[in-house]
C-alpha cells in the first residue's frame, strides 16, 4: 500500500534535458505563481489565490498528450493547468487582478474560469461528475476525445468524486482522472484524512490505475502515454496519481508543515531536480522566463478595470 | 369541467415530444428504465423508445445531477429526475454551485438546458423523509428558475418554456395531481376555467355567476391548487362567496403582473402553498404584493401553510399537520370576517 504522506525522492538522473519548450513552459508557470505571491503580499490581489508551485510539471507533462476536442477540468490549483493549456498568463493575471482582457471579465477569479474546453471550479469534488456527463456527451457526439479533471489527494473525502467514478467505470466514459498528491489538503496532513489508499479505492471498482513518482516531464509523458491512449480507444476511465510536493503555501501565509517537511518538499520540487541537473541551461531560461512574467504584471497592473459585460445578477422573468 | 388525460399521462407525453422533437434530449435518474419507467412512471416508455439517451443511475443524486450538468454544458438538453424531491437536498451543490452560478459566473452568459424534476408533496403516507413540500429551499437563487406542475397547465408548454430559457430549472411536481385528471379550458356545474397572461403564465378559475369583482383572491401553488378550489366552491355554494383561484406555473422568479389587475380589485388575498412557514414562496408573493399595491389593499395578504412539524407517516397525523381545504376555507372566511 502507498501511504500518501510518504515522501519518496524522485529520480535524479534523467535521460535527456527538457525540451525547450517544457522548460520554458514549467519557467513560465512558475514565475507566475511567484509573481503572484509578491502581488498578494504587495496588497494588489483579492480575496484568495492557490499557487501551484510544486505541481507545474503535472499539466505541462499531460499537456501534449491532450488534443483540442479534450476538455480540462481544473481546480483551485488550477494556475499551472490554464497555463500549459493556453499559455496567456495576460490573460489569467488580468482575471485574478479584475483588469481588462481578463478571461472572464474578473468575475470568476482565480478559481473560477471557463474558456472553450476549459472550466475551473472552486467546489472540491464537484467538477468530477460534471466531467463523466461531459465524457459522455464526447463518447456519443466525438469518439476519441476525453474529459481530464485534476483533483488534490484531500478531495477524495468528498463523495461525488465516487459517484462520479462508479458512472464512469459502469457506463465506460473517457474520463481521467489527474490526482495532484501532495500529501496534504490545507492544513491537514493526508494520514490525518485519507483511510485506506487512492490505488485500493480505485481498484476496487476496477478502474485502470497508475501512480507516477517522476517529476521529470519527459519520463511521465513515456509513462502515461499508452493509458491515455487506452482511455480514447475503450472509453474506459483511468486514474493517474501523481506523487507532487506542494512547495509553496496552502493559498497565502498559512504554511503550518515544519522546517523539515518544507525542506523535503523542495528536494522533491522539478526546479530544484532540473536546476541541478543542466545548471547552465536552465538559469538562462530560467532568468528570461522571471523577465517575461514580471513584463507581463506590469502590463496587466496598469491596465484599466475590468468591465462585466454580460451582468446576470437574476434570471430574466 | 371538461373531462381529459390525467396528469401523469400528460407529464409522460410532454417527455415523449421534447425526446421526439431533441435529438440531445436525455432524462437521467433511479429507476428509469422500462418497465418501471421512474418510481411515478412519468418517464414510461423512453427508454424503450430512446434507448441511450435515458440513463438509469446508481443512487447518486449528486452524482446524477453533476452528469446532467456536465451534459447540459456540452450543449444537450437534460432532463434529471429526482425520486423525491426530499433527495433534492443531496443534489444542493451541483444545482445551486454549479448549474445555477455557471450562467453567469464565468462572466459571459452560459447556456444550460436543463430541467430537475421534483415529485414533492404529502397526503400521501410516505413519511418525513418522502413527503416534503421542498420548494421554498430552492427560492432566489439568480438563474436558478421554479416551476410547478399544476392541474391547468400543459406540460409540454411548460418544459418548452423551461427549456428555452437556457438556465436551470427546477419543476416541483406535487405528487396529489399525477392520477387526477388535468383541468381543461371551460365551464364545470360552478366554475369556469381559464388562464391569466399572454404566455398562460397563471392557470384561473372563477364562480361563472361571479362576473365583478372577486371577494377573495386565492393564490396557490400547482400542489395546493385542488384544495383551494375545493374551498372555493364550499365557500360559493355555502355562503354565495366568490373567490377566484390563481395558480402560477412559474414561482420564481415572481411576476405578478399578468394578475395585477385581478388582484388589486380584490378586498382580501390568501396565498396558500404546502412548506411550513419560514422564509416561503408565500412571503415573497406577499411582499410582491405589497411592494406593488400598497396603496389599494384593502387588507393584509394572509398565508396558509402546513404545520411546523415533520411529516407523519399515519394518516390521521399526517392529515392534521398538511394543509387541508378547511384551513384554506376558514382563513377566507376570517379575512372577509374584518
Ligand atoms: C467542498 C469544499 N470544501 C472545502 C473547500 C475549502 N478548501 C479549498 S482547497 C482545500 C484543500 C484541498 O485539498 P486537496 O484536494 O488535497 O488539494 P490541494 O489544496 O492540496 O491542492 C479545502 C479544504 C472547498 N473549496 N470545497
Amino acid at each position: 500500500m502507498l501511504d500518501a504522506s510518504t515522501t519518496t525522492a524522485p529520480r535524479v538522473a534523467g535521460p535527456a534535458e527538457p525540451a525547450d519548450d517544457d522548460l520554458e513552459l514549467l519557467l513560465l508557470i512558475r514565475h507566475f505563481e511567484l509573481s503572484l505571491l509578491d502581488l498578494f503580499s504587495a496588497g494588489k490581489l483579492n480575496g484568495t489565490t492557490h499557487t501551484c508551485l510544486g505541481q507545474e510539471h503535472v499539466p505541462v507533462a499531460l499537456g501534449p498528450l491532450l488534443g483540442e476536442g479534450d476538455y480540462v477540468f481544473s481546480n483551485h490549483r488550477g494556475h499551472g493547468h490554464y497555463l500549459a493549456r493556453f499559455r496567456d498568463p495576460e490573460g489569467l493575471l488580468a482575471e485574478i487582478m479584475g483588469r481588462q482582457g481578463a478571461v472572464c471579465d474578473g468575475v470568476g477569479g482565480s478559481q473560477h474560469i471557463l474558456r472553450g474546453r476549459y472550466l475551473s471550479t472552486g467546489v472540491q469534488g464537484e467538477s468530477l461528475p460534471v466531467a463523466v456527463g461531459t465524457g459522455l456527451h464526447l463518447k456519443r457526439h466525438e469518439p476519441g476525445s476525453l474529459a481530464l479533471v485534476h483533483i488534490g489527494d484531500g478531495t477524495w473525502g468528498e463523495g461525488s468524486v465516487y459517484e462520479a467514478l462508479n458512472m464512469a467505470q459502469l457506463w465506460r466514459v473517457p474520463v481521467v482522472v489527474a490526482v495532484e498528491n501532495n500529501g496534504i489538503a490545507q492544513s491537514t496532513p493526508a494520514a490525518l484524512q485519507m483511510a485506506g489508499s487512492i490505488e485500493g479505492r480505485v481498484t476496487g471498482m476496477g478502474i485502470a490505475y497508475r501512480r507516477i513518482e517522476s517529476c521529470d516531464v519527459h519520463d511521465i509523458r513515456t509513462a502515461v502515454e499508452a493509458d491515455v491512449e487506452q482511455v480514447r480507444a475503450t472509453n474506459r476511465p483511468l486514474v493517474l496519481e501523481f506523487s507532487v510536493p506542494r512547495v509553496g503555501p496552502h493559498s497565502k501565509g498559512d504554511d503550518t508543515r515544519t522546517q523539515e517537511e518544507l525542506a523535503d518538499a523542495r528536494s522533491r520540487d522539478w526546479y530544484e531536480v532540473y536546476g541541478r541537473r543542466f545548471p547552465e541551461g536552465f538559469a538562462r531560461a530560467d532568468a528570461r522566463l522571471r523577465e517575461r512574467v514580471s513584463q507581463v504584471t506590469r502590463d496587466v497592473d496598469a491596465r484599466p478595470l475590468s468591465e462585466w459585460r454580460d451582468a446576470c445578477l437574476a434570471p430574466s422573468a | 369541467m371538461p373531462r381529459s388525460e390525467r396528469v401523469v399521462e400528460n407529464l409522460n407525453a410532454a417527455l415523449h415530444r421534447v425526446f421526439a422533437e431533441d435529438e440531445s434530449a436525455y432524462l437521467i435518474g433511479e429507476d428509469l428504465a422500462d418497465p418501471y419507467g421512474g418510481a411515478f412512471k412519468v418517464g414510461k416508455g423512453l427508454s424503450t423508445k430512446y434507448p441511450g439517451r435515458v440513463l438509469s443511475t446508481p443512487l447518486s443524486e449528486s452524482g446524477f445531477v453533476g452528469v446532467a450538468n456536465g451534459l447540459a454544458l456540452t450543449g444537450n438538453t437534460v432532463f434529471a429526475e429526482i425520486m423525491f424531491g426530499d433527495f433534492a437536498f443531496l443534489a444542493f451543490d451541483q444545482l445551486c454551485n454549479f448549474a445555477a452560478k455557471s450562467v453567469s459566473m464565468y462572466g459571459s452568459r452560459q447556456e444550460l438546458r436543463m430541467v430537475v424534476r421534483c415529485p414533492v408533496g404529502g397526503h400521501r403516507g410516505y413519511g418525513p423523509t418522502h413527503s416534503q413540500a421542498v420548494q421554498k429551499h430552492f427560492m432566489g437563487v439568480p438563474n436558478l428558475a421554479l416551476y410547478e406542475l399544476t392541474p391547468f397547465h400543459d406540460s409540454a408548454d411548460v418544459f418548452a418554456e423551461m427549456v428555452g430559457r437556457g438556465e436551470p430549472c427546477i419543476h416541483f411536481e406535487d405528487k396529489t395531481l399525477y392520477g387526477t385528471r388535468r383541468w381543461t379550458e371551460g365551464t364545470d356545474d360552478l366554475f369556469e376555467f381559464g388562464f391569466a397572461g399572454a404566455r398562460r403564465e397563471y392557470g384561473t378559475a372563477q364562480p361563472r355567476v361571479g362576473s365583478g369583482d372577486a371577494d377573495c383572491v386565492i393564490i396557490a401553488t400547482g400542489g395546493t391548487a385542488p384544495l383551494a378550489l375545493q374551498a372555493a366552491r364550499k365557500l360559493f355554494l355555502e355562503a354565495e362567496t366568490v373567490c377566484r383561484l390563481v395558480v402560477p406555473s412559474r414561482l420564481y422568479p415572481l411576476d405578478l403582473s399578468p394578475v395585477e389587475g385581478m388582484l388589486a380589485r380584490a378586498r382580501r388575498i390568501v396565498v396558500v402553498e404546502e412548506g411550513v412557514a419560514g422564509g416561503t414562496w408565500g412571503a415573497d408573493v406577499a411582499q410582491e404584493i405589497y411592494e406593488r399595491m400598497w396603496e389599494s389593499l384593502s387588507g393584509r395578504v394572509r398565508l396558509v401553510h402546513s404545520d411546523s412539524s415533520v411529516i407523519p407517516s399515519a394518516a390521521h397525523l399526517e392529515r392534521e399537520v398538511l394543509v387541508q381545504a378547511e384551513d384554506i376555507e376558514k382563513t377566507v372566511r376570517e379575512a372577509l370576517a374584518r
